[in-house]
């Protein structure tokens, strides 16, 4: 299990060393001189110019700037963002505490409809149920989440006026609050990781109805609910867990669409703010920082994988 | 069964028995055919404005009503069909043009080549696909071009993946290796024996690729990435549809219908053909 592990730290170096460049590389294809940019009002003075390449490192090769970028991104500087001028590690560290509040949120809804559903859709195989849950799960899958979250507002808080339409109140501050603006884009955010979750757990819990094992249950006279929940199921998890752990990175994907039209000041807004704005380093940043996490995350899997699968454990 | 039947008639035939598929199909007819006649079929300019009728409500005259700047709003979602399926078809094939030669390359030649090209396969899945799309669309530039081509990239990684797999399972069919054996040239082989064979995985990723660029492109033009005004695409319309959302809810009402039916099709087309090119598949 060690060895295991270790292999999979090893690869994920590589990985990671390729991230780094892609992003910085994104640098390379930005339009204009960011010299220019920065310099604003006096855009017109050499010597302006020339100080703020010496002091970004602009006038050295594209090696030596890539370097010069890692090692301050080893350090945990991901740079200055140009037009706040805030270290892009503040930023993002203030934000992301509300993205991943979203995210967890949206993961524990996902949990709760997509693997009830899944078992249903698996027990009842090719009967009605199945082909209701499967549709409503491709319409799940297919409903732009943004254009779901505009239309729950349009309901639940234009139409019923039961929740605010947008803004964010954090955790610490008022939690009833907080979860009162976070419930809409959580379940939003949650609906299409859902549909992905019950197509995971159908598959594993028909794998698991055909072992030998839950024929044994069966045979022994066992309640059909005790066979379905306690042999089938339990097997059935682990591809489950794991598989919905790398929906992690697709909720990160999403919530910059849903934090947009919720007003949500998260990670998603910091992105989306940062392109409209032309502050290219915090995009880079943010790239960098979601990268991060998603590689972090599969690793988490893994190790998860080999926790909860005894076979593995021993091994 | 008769025997003289081919593997992809047999195919069809599968496709055929599935009603949900043969339902998205007649749906993607459809909207391509309004795409595609969309001067004939809008009954009004979807870029032509009129002060008299501001935010009117779906009436006879106006079946989805009218927009903040008296366009009519059936016609600009019949216009927007263009962008979508544009974007949608136009950025697939982008992806599937980089992804298919390089899986090709990477299952076929092994080794380092493998090595390297599996690393930037995996770098490039570990950013958050809209994450990444986005910060290209920006670094390129707003426009619809720009969109296709930042979602086209964005999604190659995935087709590099299906066929590097496909090709590592077809380079072990004995008729390559036969193919091998008689001393064709490895570019020969990889293209005329290896390649029809890996030709149903690829479809099947391209169709369910189509249905997830729609979203992307629809969720960069909601974003101002994309199409730009006074030109209809269906994510814009709901852009600007969200700050008339108390006034006026038809106007995010049938955009966003109109991206979540082409995105069903198109899912529903491929879930059905993984199913009929592929039998062993529950």
């Amino acid at each position: 299990m060690r060895g295991h592990l270790a292999g999979r730290l090893l690869q994920v170096i590589p990985t990671i060393l390729v991230v780094s460049i892609l992003v910085f590389a994104l640098q390379q294809l930005m339009p204009g001189d960011p010299a220019v940019v920065l310099a604003g009002e006096e855009r017109g003075d050499p010597v302006v110019l020339a100080q703020i390449r010496a002091e970004l490192w602009l006038d050295r090769s594209i090696p030596v700037q890539y370097l010069h970028w890692i090692g301050g991104v080893l350090h945990g500087d991901l740079g200055f963002s140009w037009r706040i001028r805030q270290p892009i590690a503040e930023l993002v560290m203030t934000k992301l505490p509300v993205t991943l509040q979203l995210a967890g949120m949206a993961f524990v809804i996902a949990l709760c409809i997509g693997v009830p559903a899944g078992i249903l859709s698996a027990t009842y195989r090719n009967r009605p149920l199945d082909y209701i849950a499967n549709l409503i799960g491709l319409a799940g899958l297919s409903t732009p989440n943004f254009w779901l979250g505009i239309m729950l507002i349009l309901l639940v808080s234009v139409q019923l006026g039961w929740l605010p339409p947008s803004g964010y109140v954090p955790l610490t501050e008022d939690w009833r609050q907080s979860l009162a603006t976070t419930i809409m884009p959580a379940f939003v955010l949650g609906n299409a990781i859902a549909a992905i979750l019950m197509r995971h757990t159908r598959s594993a819990m028909l794998t698991a109805l055909d072992q030998d094992y839950v024929r044994t249950a069966r045979a022994k006279g066992l309640r059909e609910r005790t066979v379905v929940l306690r042999h089938a199921f339990r097997n059935a998890l682990v591809p489950v867990v794991t598989l919905g752990a790398l929906e992690l990175g697709t909720l990160l994907s999403g919530a910059v669409l849903t934090e947009q039209v919720f007003s949500i000041p998260g990670f998603g807004k910091l992105v989306v703010d940062a392109v409209f704005n032309r502050d290219y380093p915090v995009v880079q940043g943010v790239v960098l920082v979601t990268a991060g996490l998603f590689i972090l995350l599969n690793l988490l899997a893994d190790v998860l994988y080999v926790v909860i699968n005894p076979r593995l454990r021993a091994a | 069964m008769s025997e003289t039947r081919s593997p992809a008639r047999l195919a069809l035939a599968r496709f055929r028995a599935r009603p949900a598929a043969v339902i998205g199909f007649v749906v993607i007819a459809l909207l391509v055919l309004m795409a595609v006649a969309a001067p004939l079929v809008s009954p009004y300019d979807p870029i032509a404005t009129s002060w008299t009728a501001i935010r009117k409500a779906p009436s006879w005259q106006h079946p989805m009503g009218t927009d903040e700047n008296g366009r009519d709003v059936l016609s600009r979602v019949v216009f927007g069909a263009r962008a979508s399926l544009l974007a949608g078809v136009v950025s697939v094939l982008i992806a599937a043009g980089i992804g298919v030669p390089v899986g090709l390359l990477a299952g076929f030649a092994g080794g380092w080549v493998d090595g390297v090209i599996g690393r930037v396969v995996d770098a490039m899945l570990a950013c958050p696909f809209l994450i990444l799309a986005i910060a290209l669309a920006a670094f390129l530039g707003p426009a619809l071009t720009n969109v296709m081509i930042a979602i086209g990239v964005t999604a190659a990684p995935v087709f590099v993946r299906v066929a590097r797999g496909a090709t590592m399972d077809a380079a072990t069919n004995e008729y390559v290796e036969a193919a091998r054996a008689t001393g064709n040239p490895p570019w020969r082989v990889a293209l005329r024996h290896v390649l029809p064979n890996i030709v149903p995985p690829i479809l099947v990723q391209a169709t369910l690729a189509i249905a997830a660029a729609i979203i992307a492109e629809a969720s960069l033009s909601f974003l101002g990435l994309g199409q730009q005004p006074p030109a209809p695409s269906w994510g814009s319309m709901l852009n600007s549809a969200q700050r008339f959302l108390t006034q006026a809810p038809w106007l995010a009402v049938f955009p966003g219908a109109a991206i979540f039916l082409a995105v069903l099709a198109f899912n529903l087309v491929g879930d059905g053909l993984r199913d009929a090119l592929d039998p062993r598949r529950r």
